[in-house]
């Protein structure tokens, strides 16, 4: 341990602790902007500044370690004046039209410009404006990005895609898509949202889908459709500062209803049929093994397997050919629920609501109209959940909870889990073991899934046979499983991989949180509801055995085919 | 009143003068990868500055190629305005009436020409084109990458084996590379910006003179792959490659045509520069990898020469690294004489401990190279009576290191400079007496830069000696693998980047038979590409590493400070013999030296791009 001095407190830190750490444990924080803990800590900013006695420079606490015996002042004249300059320089060149700015109230420099009493700004404004492509479903906005590298180095270590990259040098350098593309709906962008999530201004954000909503609310010949993905239920009231217990299910329910949405369904009703259907695909294959490649992956993440047909497209017959849950949704609702009502599927307007950026990509796909148009037609991230309630002013506090509309409303506790990393494993592997075994599995059988190892390896007796599973989450881990199965290391039966890390509930349409990763908190909220549902394997929901009974007949029947399957060939259009 | 008086600088100039030296030292350490379209902008507001405003040209003009450049750099030109700029440059130079505008433009169209493709890039996508592999200019500028930051805090903590073991990770000529490198590393060190680079070299001698490199084990080897690569020649390229392919699991198999290891480290660079018994050092550590050695073997169609052919049959893979070890000659009157010998024949039975008989002699030197210079200095350490170097250009223009050529005329060599060698003249029994040269008086500047000699016009000077050494070059002996099919191009072996022969897959080569004569780190580099894509072409992936955690940065001020330079003995002692005359750091002179380090492995870009690699 190391003994120093910060601010006048005698502080204790593990050898090779920064100062920032140091100071954090006991309660000192220093301001902060490019420092992203374990990701990004190339002291860029200099925001962090801080004066060691004896030391004529300053140097930054998130990449100093501490020594024995320096004290530290954190803000001295000298560091706050240096700071307030720093921060000055980087809002010269940041578009500073706060108002109008998406991430306007949680953003990291505003907050720290305005704690630091910056209402004058000495510089003229040099701002770099490089072109967009606005209907691409991330946007870039260069005027106001801070160049802190947070995208570049998310995208790079994290997700292992890199598609940001430094261009230009000396005084002009910048971030943009990495030269080796074209422009960024060429390139192997996956479209996980996490260099968003990781943005500390408003740089980076999905495509504003919430005028799309105005304008056919406001059509009386349309009827709204929506569904809402499990791990929105987790995050939905966090953009809005609601306090946890009034952020449960049957609040996001009544205020959906209360914005006049026709019908509010849950994605889980569909996350129920994805698990009937990938459940008999997988039964199906490993009956037939020598027919198919293996192992099979998961295919309900659309960021996974837009990143398999750009990174490994040799495994793209790996997938498994069932939609994602979002899809399966939207052609049952322009198909049975369309029939059931007695309404022209043209006539619907489907909306899901989803923590996922990628979905707005996947939603927009040839492949994804099987009910002869778009299935899904407008996608919105949680965060434009929330904007959306803000923008119809509704008080949460005064609502009454509902539950979800029926018949595509109930769901199990294994369709909930899906939000969360490992969640569609468990799911299928609860479903296949009744299948094959004829009884419901112990609860619990399949934990070993759950956590956050990069890499769960868990080997399940399914009938006469050992079933070898592997989860990851996060492209950059899934990525070393790709190239480790390439090359013959390791092999398995079902892998299953969310691209964003943690799952869903990480997922890069959540809401934002700067320096704080809440996947894994939120998912144990999937968890809960998991335990609390009285229905907890798919195959039990009725409502999704109504839908086989009278309209499906059977998993991979040939309307399941039609409707609820793809063969994921990779799609050039985007929109 | 007075008429006159005397002009002294006031406090600006004064200052202005020191800020100049300020950038000087700036651009000696401009890290690799810049913009140069911006760089060249850079220039051109300088050049701008220094306009006396008379003129048109120089005066608007050359603010106009501002504008324009400008223009390029923020996207908003199209090729019209790579025209205007070349037109208005072109203009400018021919009407500016001083050198400020027409030699401001000529840089602006020296750029233009020397990279046309950055500007076009910048026009055509708004971005530039320049490329940052390794920000960490030592490393960068090394050309086997060897960790430079992270050994010289390994030495300034005194860990002088761990030392050692990282640079192992990249280059196994520790101590080679410690007494005798030509450190490019130095060149851009970005404590020029301060003071004067670091003394890398110096520091890495402190390793391994505290840490010999036979004393610090080599890393563990990979589990056996029982392939075999054949290595012809064992010089430091092809002991390079023995040694990474061995620690990769392969065999390596090395034939060398000498009855000793070294290549030119013992048969081309003299013993006071680098002592026989540290050289040992070195490949001592190399063999205990395994390296199975084949000494006096010569490939080649001759009798009791090794066929090329069959070691490509026999063998996995094939690395070719005979060096440039071929004399080459002047092509004057009397070549042929007695007493006319080539500087890789001397060094080479200086090598061999068969010492020529100098004693006495009258020797002249030709060359300017630093080969030149270990000819003199090894003459003066036989004993000459008298050493001449005789070189058609001037001082100024030798290729050999400053330092050497300082060092031979401290020990009492000659310098004639612009004597261009015309004939030999001989006595009855055909031995020299005496070289004839014709002055040259040094003439215009050639498109490197160089300046020409040309004839003087006065009459041929006659420089009586009894020994003449030609120290201009050296070439490759090719014949026996142009015989069996290797492709050469201009007089060496002609290998890819990868050290691959374009059509003859599983044969690879490198060091000076590729690059022609050249320095020992690009030849070790060499070894290293060539083991990396020998162990790919095998179908393997081994990853070279080292498991020494380097030491963290120090809060340590980064004030001014002189840099540590070598000590030699002093030149009456060090030139009566062979033995080193290089004196190592102290342990006092080593902390310091390294403590001066800017830590660019942690400051600066590599702490997001191009950083430290840890395998290869």
């Amino acid at each position: 341990m190391v003994n120093l001095t910060i601010d006048g407190k005698k502080v204790t830190a593990p050898k090779g602790a920064t100062i920032m750490q140091a100071a954090d444990a006991v309660g000192i924080r220093i301001p902060r902007l490019c420092y992203l803990e374990g990701i990004n800590e190339i002291s860029a900013c200099k925001v962090c500044v801080v004066e060691v006695q004896g030391k004529p420079k300053l140097v930054t606490a998130c990449s100093t370690p501490v020594q024995e015996g320096i004290v530290v002042y954190t803000n001295s004249p000298k560091v706050r004046a240096v700071r307030r300059t720093n921060v000055e320089l980087i809002l010269s060149q940041h578009d500073c039209l706060c108002a109008t700015c998406i991430r306007s109230g949680n953003c990291s420099l505003q907050t720290l410009a305005n704690d630091l009493g910056i209402f004058e700004l000495p510089y003229e404004k040099d701002i770099v404006d490089i072109p967009w492509d606005k209907d691409f479903p991330l946007i870039r906005d260069s005027k106001k990005c801070i160049k802190c590298m947070r995208c570049i180095q998310i995208c790079d270590k994290v997700q292992g895609l890199n598609i940001w990259d430094l261009v230009n040098t000396g005084g002009r350098t910048t971030v943009d898509v990495a030269q080796k593309f074209p422009n960024i709906a060429q390139s192997d962008c996956s479209l996980c949202g996490q260099c968003i999530t990781h943005c500390p201004v408003g740089a980076l954000k999905e495509r504003n889908d919430v005028p799309k909503i105005f304008e056919v609310l406001a059509n009386p010949d349309k009827v709204t459709v929506v569904q809402v993905a499990p791990a929105v239920r987790t995050a939905w009231g966090e953009a809005l500062g609601l306090p946890k217990e009034q952020f449960t299910e049957g609040m996001m329910v009544a205020a959906l209803k209360q914005i006049g949405f026709d019908y509010v369904f849950d994605t889980s009703f569909a996350a129920d049929v994805t698990i009937m259907e990938e459940g008999s695909e997988l039964l199906e294959r490993l009956a037939e093994a020598d027919k198919h490649p293996w192992p099979m992956f998961t295919s309900c993440c659309p960021g996974w397997v837009s990143y398999v047909s750009k990174k490994y497209p040799a495994f793209l017959p790996n997938l498994s050919s069932t939609k994602s849950p979002q899809q399966i949704f939207g052609a049952l609702t322009k198909t049975y629920f369309a029939q059931q009502k007695g309404i022209d599927a043209k006539d619907i307007c489907s909306i899901s609501i989803m923590p996922c950026v990628s979905k707005k990509r996947e939603a927009a796909l040839f492949s994804m109209r099987s009910s002869g148009v778009p299935d899904v037609d407008i996608v919105l991230t949680t965060r434009e959940l929330a904007r959306l309630i803000k923008a119809e002013h509704i008080n949460i506090a005064t609502l009454e909870s509902m539950e979800f509309d029926s018949p595509l409303g109930s769901s199990t506790g294994a369709a909930v889990i899906f939000g969360a990393t490992g969640g569609v494993m468990e799911a299928a592997l609860r479903t296949a073991y009744a299948v094959v075994e004829g009884k419901e599995a112990p609860l619990n059988a399949f934990v070993d899934v759950r956590g956050d190892a990069e890499r769960r390896e868990a080997n399940f007796q399914l009938g006469d046979r050992v079933v070898r599973t592997c989860t990851v989450s996060g492209l950059g881990n899934a990525g070393r499983l790709m190239d480790d199965i390439k090359a013959g290391k390791v092999a398995y039966d079902f892998v299953e991989v969310m691209a964003c890390p943690g799952g869903c509930v990480g997922g890069g349409g959540q809401p934002i949180h700067d320096g704080q990763e809440l996947a894994c908190s939120r998912g144990a909220k999937l968890y809960d509801l998991d335990e609390k549902r009285t229905l907890r394997q798919s195959h039990n929901n009725p409502d999704v055995q109504e839908v086989y009974t009278n309209f499906l007949e059977n998993p991979l029947s040939h309307l399941a085919e039609e409707l609820l399957h793809s063969n994921h060939v990779k799609e050039k259009n985007y929109k | 009143m007075s008429r006159l008086k005397i002009e002294t600088p006031d406090q600006a100039q004064l200052t202005v003068e020191r800020l100049y030296k300020d950038l000087e030292r700036h651009i000696i350490a401009s890290p690799p990868g810049l913009c140069p379209v911006d760089l060249q902008l850079s220039f051109l507001k300088v050049c701008h500055a220094q306009t006396c405003g008379k003129c048109t040209p120089c005066r608007v003009g050359l603010g106009q190629l501002q504008k324009l450049l400008e223009s390029i750099l923020d996207g908003k030109a199209s090729m019209k305005t790579l025209e205007l700029i070349e037109s208005t440059a072109k203009n400018i130079m021919d009407s500016a009436d001083c050198a400020i505008g027409y030699e401001a433009a000529h840089m602006v169209l020296a750029g233009m020409e020397g990279f046309k493709d950055d500007y076009i890039h910048h026009i055509k996508t708004s971005k530039c084109n320049s490329r940052i592999h390794n920000s960490i200019p030592c490393v960068a500028l090394c050309p086997a990458q060897v960790d430079i930051p992270g050994y010289i805090a390994l030495v300034g903590e005194g860990r002088y084996a761990d030392a050692v073991k990282l640079i192992r990770k990249d280059n196994p000529f520790p101590t080679a590379c410690a007494l005798i490198c030509e450190h490019p590393c130095e060149a851009r060190c970005r404590r020029n910006m301060i003071d004067a680079a670091i003394n890398i070299r110096g520091l890495k001698r402190m390793a391994v003179d505290n840490a010999p490199a036979n004393t610090v084990p080599v890393p563990e080897k990979a589990e056996a792959t029982g392939k075999r690569i054949a290595i012809i020649g064992g010089g430091p390229s092809g002991l390079s490659a023995a040694y990474y392919l061995e620690l990769m699991g392969h065999h390596a198999v090395v034939f060398e045509s000498k009855s000793r290891l070294g290549g030119m480290l013992r048969y081309g660079i003299p013993s006071y520069r680098f002592p026989r018994e540290r050289l040992d050092q070195d490949i001592e550590a190399i063999l205990s990898t395994g390296v199975e050695v084949h000494l006096n073997s010569k490939i080649g169609n001759g009798e009791g020469e090794i066929p090329f052919d069959k070691l490509r049959e026999e063998y996995d893979a094939v690395y070719i690294a005979i060096g440039a070890h071929e004399d080459k000659k002047v092509g004057i009157e009397g070549e042929d004489s007695k007493g006319v010998i080539s500087a890789v024949e001397m060094l080479r039975s200086i090598g061999e401990d068969q010492m020529p008989d100098f004693k006495d002699k009258n020797v002249v030197v030709i060359g300017g190279g630093n080969v030149a210079m270990d000819c003199t200095r090894s003459s003066i350490r036989l004993g000459a009576k008298k050493v001449t170097i005789a070189y058609r250009r001037r001082q100024d223009d030798m290729t050999a290191l400053p330092e050497e050529i300082e060092g031979a005329i401290a020990e009492g060599a000659e310098l004639y400079e612009l004597k261009a060698p015309h004939k030999i003249e001989a006595d009855e029994n055909g031995s020299v007496t005496a070289l004839w040269a014709e002055p040259q008086i040094i003439g215009p500047i050639d498109a490197w830069g160089r300046a020409r000699p040309i004839r003087a016009d006065l009459p041929l000077e006659r420089i009586p000696c009894d020994v003449i050494v030609v120290a201009i070059g050296q070439g490759v002996e090719l014949r026996p693998f142009e015989e069996a099919g290797v492709k050469v191009k201009r007089g060496s072996i002609a290998a890819l980047e990868t050290g691959e022969l374009a059509d003859s897959s599983g044969v690879f080569a490198g060091g000076d038979c590729v690059t022609g004569p050249a320095t020992v780190i690009r030849a070790i580099a060499a070894g290293k590409v060539a083991a990396a894509n020998i162990d790919d072409y095998l179908g393997f992936d081994h990853v070279i590493s080292c498991d020494v955690e380097i030491p963290p940065v120090e809060l340590a001020d980064k004030e001014p400070c002189g840099r540590i330079q070598m000590k030699e003995k002093e030149a009456g002692e060090r030139k009566t013999n062979f033995e080193e005359f290089e004196c190592g750091m102290t342990v006092q002179e080593a902390c310091q030296e390294a403590g001066r380090c800017l830590r660019c492995d942690k400051f600066g870009l590599s702490s997001l791009k191009g950083g430290r690699t840890f395998t290869w």
